[in-house]
């Protein structure tokens, strides 16, 4: 029996738009603290009522993209590939998801150096396989590593569009062999790849793309995902699964949304391996 | 023919799959290149990696440059080259056995990781590498040394492709067929005088190597305005040359003809050897020129403007003068000194100091070679200088001809 969800989460306490390394960020256009802790507390407040149980870490003076746990690592059975990030004001984060998967009995483990990686950010399994995204934040050849490491199939998918810039931000995983995700992040490579090992793929429409819909929470047949994507909702209410609406509008100014917030511990519903016991 | 530039990629993991692979092949045809499955292993299951290592041609370095800029960020990586091999020397003046054997072509050699230029570039050396593992350079055999760490075997090491220094330097830019007799003199004069005005722009010197029928034939003067135009910066020859212009400059002979008249002169056979007795009875070449004894020619402007000279020896010389070095090894040592900083060399009609030269010299150093036998210039080159460029013609006519070129104003 799969155990209950478990959510890593980190309050925004000290979250803001301080640095711009993504097309998303500007520092002139600031978020608004108190509706972004708003809206932080709604999406946890969803998740617990789902049956999450959402763990929680110290938010850090400084360290405003603390509150994006999917960024920290990989988490695989009980092993935590810890991220290199790309940039280093989000280098800083590491120690502190370290700390806590250390301390929270994860066995925490690291990439070579010279290579960067930005853990459930650009890395989604689906199935057995682990789709992972490439060019802008993670290496090609850094996945290749997860995957000896791992010992499991992974599929580098180039991200095109500066936009879309981790993989949680145009394709999300929704069962084994189900995913939602927007077209035109990918080249015409990466397409035939998801097409090929992806039997059900549901598109999001440029529009709702923009709006961060690909960036969902998928807990059982629950679908969390930002406001004002009438079409997700209505795909997936379509495809047999329940949407739930969450606006994260301040988030989406620093270029994340429902997923990015939240990091699953206990591996995500289309993980072939949730659930297994490891050999 | 295939294209010149060549770097090995390799690629692991689930390539196929994610198409990876063939995107890279992709990417090399559309930006022109061209590329050569040198191993493929396939996974044999689902979550087994596969691994490829891919030959990249292209025409250009740039282009390959490009290439591998453009495929690296889907994972094609550099063949990682481990580090070259060496062994410490058993004994003095020879290599350990499996030597790496020098070309004159620039050559990298993998040291601590990283690609380190081989120093002193020579052909048919071997290549030691310094205590320290920093830095390598070509050793004659001869010059090795008990415990000298010599490169063996060929991992680790690279040789650019000589095109791309062509290129670089751009000397030579219209002389396509490199010997010809059947060639408009006027063209090839200008291409020589122009690569040595390149030459000094650049503040690298031009070396001469000249033969004593550079003085038989009258060019003695001609050079020595070289010399004091600063165009020769630095002159290999042997004993006859000096002997044959300093005997014009005493008496007016060459080995007893006279320059002027061209006819033998009374006693004239005598000149050459009075000469030689005369520097050796000075104490040599500057001796004559401070005590104001010898006032013109090659070697007294030589002397004027410190032009650096090595004479070797021959074993048929006459006398020999005290500057000829008579020990083949180090005639070698002392040319090879005078190499560094030179970015061109002007042979003239000499055959075996020619080629001498020529494997001294790195294959980045332009070559111009003037000699009245064709053979000349095709020996150097088949013996591997290849940067050579050859002219066929008699010494005095294509100095002048040089001299009014460089003359001219530019």
């Amino acid at each position: 029996m799969p155990s209950q969800p478990r959510i890593l989460m980190c309050p925004p306490d000290h979250y803001g738009i301080e640095y711009e390394i993504n097309p998303w960020m500007n520092r002139s256009l600031g978020a608004v603290a108190a509706l972004a802790f708003r809206q932080w507390q709604h999406l946890h407040d969803t998740l617990t009522s789902l049956g999450v149980t959402v763990e929680l870490m110290s938010p850090q003076k400084g360290l405003p993209d603390l509150v994006f746990t999917a960024n920290a690592g990989l988490v695989f059975h009980n092993t935590f590939i810890s991220s290199r990030f790309r940039h280093e004001v989000r280098a800083k984060e590491s120690p502190y998801f370290d700390a806590w998967f250390a301390a929270n009995g994860f066995a925490v483990a690291h990439m070579p150096e010279n290579s960067f990686h930005e853990g459930a950010g650009d890395s989604l399994f689906c199935g057995d396989t682990l789709f992972a995204g490439y060019r802008t934040r993670s290496d090609a050849s850094a996945h290749q590593w997860v995957g000896k490491t791992l010992e499991a199939r992974v599929l580098p998918l180039e991200l095109v569009n500066p936009r879309f810039y981790h993989l949680d931000t145009c394709f999300c995983p929704i069962a084994p062999g189900e995913a939602i995700y927007f077209p035109d992040a990918f080249d015409t490579y990466g397409k035939r790849v998801l097409h090929t090992h992806v039997p059900k793929l549901i598109p999001v429409v440029e529009e709702e793309a923009f709006r961060f819909g690909c960036n969902a929470v998928v807990v059982g047949k629950t679908v969390v995902h930002n406001s004002r994507c009438p079409r997700l909702t209505e795909d997936l209410t379509r495809a047999g699964y329940r949407a739930i609406e969450v606006e994260l509008d301040e988030f989406l100014k620093a270029g994340g949304s429902a997923k990015c917030l939240t990091l699953r511990l206990d591996g995500e519903e289309a993980a072939a391996w949730r659930g297994m016991q490891l050999e | 023919m295939s294209a010149p530039h060549v770097e090995y990629v390799e690629m692991t993991g689930h390539i196929v799959d994610s198409l990876l692979l063939p995107k890279v092949l992709d990417a090399i045809l559309s930006r022109g290149g061209r590329y050569n499955i040198e191993t493929l292993r396939l996974g044999q299951r689902q979550d087994d990696p596969s691994f490829v290592r891919i030959e990249v041609r292209a025409d250009t370095p740039e282009k390959l440059e490009a290439i591998l800029a453009d495929i690296h960020p889907h994972g094609a990586v550099p063949r990682d080259a481990g580090d070259c091999s060496t062994v410490a020397a058993d004994m003095d003046g020879a290599f350990p056995d499996g030597f790496y054997c020098s070309t004159n072509f620039r050559t990298q050699v993998k040291l601590n990781g990283e690609w380190v230029d081989v120093e002193d570039q020579e052909m048919d050396c071997g290549i030691a590498v310094d205590p320290e593992g920093g830095a390598a350079r070509c050793v004659p055999m001869t010059a090795v040394k008990t415990g000298d760490r010599v490169l063996v075997g060929r991992a680790g090491t690279r040789v650019l492709p000589p095109e791309s220094e062509m290129r670089r330097h751009e000397l030579f830019e219209f002389m396509v067929s490199p010997v010809s007799s059947e060639r408009p003199k006027a063209v090839s004069v200008r291409e020589i005088a122009g690569a040595m005005r390149k030459t000094r722009a650049a503040g690298d010197r031009v070396l001469a190597v000249l033969g004593p029928a550079v003085v038989h034939t009258g060019g003695a003067e001609l050079v020595a305005k070289l010399v004091r135009d600063g165009f020769i910066n630095v002159l290999f020859a042997g004993n006859a040359l000096a002997t044959h212009d300093m005997e014009q400059a005493f008496y007016g002979t060459s080995l007893g003809v006279s320059l002027d008249r061209g006819l033998p002169t009374d006693e004239g056979h005598e000149h050459h050897l009075r000469t030689i007795n005369t520097i050796r009875r000075m104490g040599g070449i500057k001796n004559a020129v401070d005590a104001g004894k010898l006032k013109s020619g090659i070697m007294f402007e030589c002397v004027k403007r410190s032009v650096p000279y090595v004479l070797a020896g021959s074993i048929r010389d006459d006398g020999p003068l005290p500057e000829v070095v008579t020990d083949t090894l180090a005639a070698q040592d002392a040319m090879r000194r005078l190499i560094p900083g030179v970015g061109f060399c002007l042979m003239v009609a000499t055959t075996l100091h020619s080629i001498a030269v020529g494997n001294l010299l790195p294959a980045w150093v332009k070559v111009a070679c003037v000699d009245i036998s064709p053979a000349t210039v095709t020996k150097l080159m088949d013996r591997g200088s290849t940067q050579t460029v050859g002219i066929v013609s008699d010494a005095e006519p294509f100095i002048r001809a040089l001299v009014n070129e460089l003359d001219k104003p530019v």
